[in-house]
């Protein structure tokens, strides 16, 4: 192995910085799953009849599944009895009423991730939602945007204040029983973020959620919903970071995504989940189902995705076509180094006539890590002039790491158009021999080779978080240069 | 001042150079030639600090011990190697790579960065200066240009970062006689009393722009002999054949001599 080889590997280990743990009580259910939890989690939170049936209903569909084990990836069985499924950091009666109350040691928390939520700090433009664990502790800005009818608020909010947006949609694009960790997350979802953009209107800032796991054994199970109404526009942003633990936690969300007629949902995600370290101990279990339904006429979901933690991604934000003339888009970023693990792609379902999706996926692979992309492009037999553009590129960093790709592509109408492109490199000796001679430190060799890498995907994050990106990416990559 | 004693390179086992010793001082332009597979490209890497390299000798360069430096501080330090085959990186704009490039220098130096204003003002006249036009800045690097347009871009290169050495690796080969004249402009622009420069060429023709000090010829490893521009054109009308048959004529092994 050459020097520069071992100078990749060095900048490829390097500190996960949001791995400290903030020392708060917390409110938490035993470990273990059972209907009395998910009763005492319905109860906790002061929910309907309705939604703790549908909860209840949920979690026997679930017992009835098993995991799946088509995705490459491995890992030992997890065991849901060891695992806790509501922590909350422990509050004053009812929670905040606004952000003077929340507890100083979260918001020093979010400080510390840089996502300041106090109103002098706050990201210029930016709506955050903080989720802790299983509850959201704070939401800013959400007054500016209820003038606009907007309504951003924590899922549980949304069910006591809007019960009937929630039952109109919940569950409508992603079933309870849809997979084995949607049906966990139907039972056990404690929080997450709530939107609804009217008819017509613009969102006028970014809206984002931070997500954090602090307790230990906990598992985090947020449900996402976001719905533009006929004509709505919004981009949504979630960013995800966890204490570094020897322990393996889970992490099973639901995002669901709703446009209506001519609406455009944007949404993206920055995903820095503890990766586990570099001998592979550790990490979040990242299991997430993601899907979007262009239910209307005319309407638009985009999917970008940075995905650089997690010991195991398995995550595959979907597009369904239904609307004639809807647009389906996925833009994603993965990377595995040390024995990380990610299995992710996506599903473009084709329903409505003259629809078209593209598919921009970016593997890089460094360490011991593997990188799977699996995707879908289906067309049904009524989707007339159905388009689909696919690129597929992976990036290998040193000669342990892997990269794997399985398209699937399913044409039912023979008017279907679809194109697939694929191809894999190596970070080459001469370009980081070349970037070196001209005085660039190996690091930021690598850095910059990646960055131009993944540059279609990075134009797709909104602004403020590109920069984020950018740099997650070269901490993300740090100590893998060979 | 460049001092290079008896260097020994091999990959894989395979000896490339063989005990050269080369000496180029300051403010001199050399120019070294020879057939395919003497060692030219194997020596300019080697300077440059490229690794896989198995390497023996001594490299002094203003006093410092060369070979110990690596790749990175060698250029920070001023020396600068325009590639043979210069390297494309997709998605990245020859704007920031240049820019990234000249502020790592300058940072080494102690020197203030240049900001995206001061540095487009300098890199634009430099590109007037070696035929390139502006979109070539935000075009990535060297993707999808011609082999002349990489060449230029080594040399636009060269005069940004202002080196004490300059190696050019066959620089000549592949242009056409105009692009050759603008690359021969650029490198003559750049001679000045501090500044060394190696010149590895296989034609004697670049030489009638770029006019050299010194003439060397490598054959199997090793400098076999050195002239003034004469022995370019001598070589240019015999071929390197009766050098050849000279080198193989020695005791193999000797090193230097």
């Amino acid at each position: 192995m050459s020097t520069s080889t071992e100078q990749l590997e060095r900048f490829l280990k390097r500190e996960y910085v949001a791995g400290f743990e903030t020392p708060i009580e917390a409110d938490t259910l035993p470990k273990g799953l059972s209907e009395d939890i998910i009763r005492a989690i319905s109860a906790k939170k002061g929910e309907p009849d309705w939604l703790l049936e549908w909860r209840l209903q949920a979690y026997r569909q679930w017992l009835k599944m098993t995991p799946p084990t088509w995705a490459h990836i491995h890992h030992p069985p997890i065991d849901f009895q060891d695992i806790v499924y509501y922590a909350a950091p422990k509050k004053k009666a009812d929670g905040p009423k606004s952000l003077d109350e929340v507890d100083p040691e979260l918001l020093r928390t979010y400080e510390k991730l840089g996502v300041p939520l106090h109103e002098r700090a706050r990201l210029a433009g930016v709506a955050v939602d903080a989720v802790f664990d299983s509850v959201s502790v704070a939401t800013t800005f959400k007054e500016q945007l209820a003038a606009h009818g907007i309504i951003f608020c924590s899922f549980s909010e949304a069910v006591r204040e809007h019960p009937e947006l929630v039952r109109q949609y919940l569950g409508t694009v992603v079933p309870p029983g849809d997979n084995f960790y949607a049906a966990l997350n139907s039972a056990v979802f404690s929080d997450g973020s709530f939107v609804y953009v009217p008819k017509g209107v613009k969102c006028p800032m970014e809206l984002s959620t931070y997500f954090r796991i602090n307790a230990r054994d906990t598992g985090q199970f947020e449900r996402t919903l976001i719905i533009a109404d006929e004509g709505a526009q919004v981009s949504y942003l979630e960013g995800c970071t966890a204490p570094m633990r020897d322990e393996n936690q889970l992490h099973a969300a639901v995002v669901e995504l709703v446009a209506l007629e001519g609406a455009k949902i944007k949404y993206s995600t920055v995903q820095n989940w503890y990766p586990g370290d570099e001998n592979g101990v550790g990490g979040i279990y990242n299991f997430v189902t993601k899907r979007g339904e262009c239910r209307g006429a005319r309407s638009h979901i985009s999917w970008t995705q940075v995905e650089t933690g997690s010991a195991i991604t398995w995550k595959y934000p979907s597009v369904i076509l239904r609307g004639d003339e809807s647009i389906g888009e996925f833009y994603s970023v993965a990377l595995t180094n040390h024995y990380q693990q990610a299995d992710t792609g996506t599903k473009m379902i084709h329903m409505g006539r003259n629809t078209r999706s593209t598919i921009i996926s970016k593997g890089i692979s460094a360490g011991h890590g593997s990188n799977t992309y699996r995707g879908m492009v289906r067309v049904t037999p009524k989707a007339v002039g159905a388009r689909n553009y696919t690129q597929c590129d992976s990036l290998l960093i040193g000669d342990k790491c892997a990269a794997h790709t399985f398209p699937v592509i399913e044409a039912r109408h023979p008017s279907a158009h679809i194109e697939h492109e694929a191809t894999t490199s190596r970070i080459g000796e001469d370009q980081l021999f070349y970037a070196m001679q001209r005085g660039l430190s190996a690091e930021d060799a690598v850095s910059m080779i990646v960055s131009g890498f993944c540059k279609e995907v990075f134009k797709e994050l909104p602004m403020e978080f590109a920069v984020e990106a950018q740099n997650l990416l070269g901490v993300s990559l740090e100590g893998s240069v060979g | 001042m460049l001092k290079i004693k008896d260097l020994h390179v091999s990959v894989e086992g395979r000896k490339i150079l063989d005990g050269l010793d080369l000496e180029v001082p300051s403010g001199e332009v050399h120019a070294i030639m020879g057939p395919n597979g003497s060692g030219k490209s194997t020596l300019a890497q080697v300077l440059a600090g490229r690794e896989g390299f198995e390497v023996s000798g001594a490299v002094e360069w203003d006093g410092v011990d060369l070979l110990s430096l690596p790749a990175e501080e060698r250029a920070r330090r001023g020396l600068f190697l325009a590639f043979q085959y210069p390297v494309e990186i997709p998605g990245v704009s020859n704007a920031y790579f240049l820019r990234s490039a000249v502020n790592a220098v300058r940072r080494y130096r102690g020197e203030k960065e240049l900001d995206a204003m001061d540095f487009l003002k300098r890199v634009k006249a430099e590109m007037q200066t070696v035929g390139m036009s502006e979109e070539f800045l935000y075009r990535s690097v060297n993707e999808g240009f011609s082999g002349g347009e990489k060449k230029r871009n080594e040399v636009l290169q060269m005069a940004l970062l202002e080196p004490k050495l300059a190696i050019l690796d066959e620089t000549d080969s592949g242009l056409d006689i105009d692009a050759l004249r603008i690359v021969a402009d650029g490198v003559n622009r750049l001679r000045s009393p501090e500044r060394s420069m190696i010149v590895i060429t296989h034609y004697q023709r670049l030489l009638d722009y770029i006019v050299p000090d010194r003439v060397h010829v490598l054959s199997r490893g090793r400098i076999v002999r050195s002239g003034d521009r004469e022995l370019a054109l001598e070589l240019e009308k015999r071929g390197y054949g009766w050098l050849e048959e000279e080198r193989r004529k020695e005791p193999r092994g000797v090193g230097q001599r």
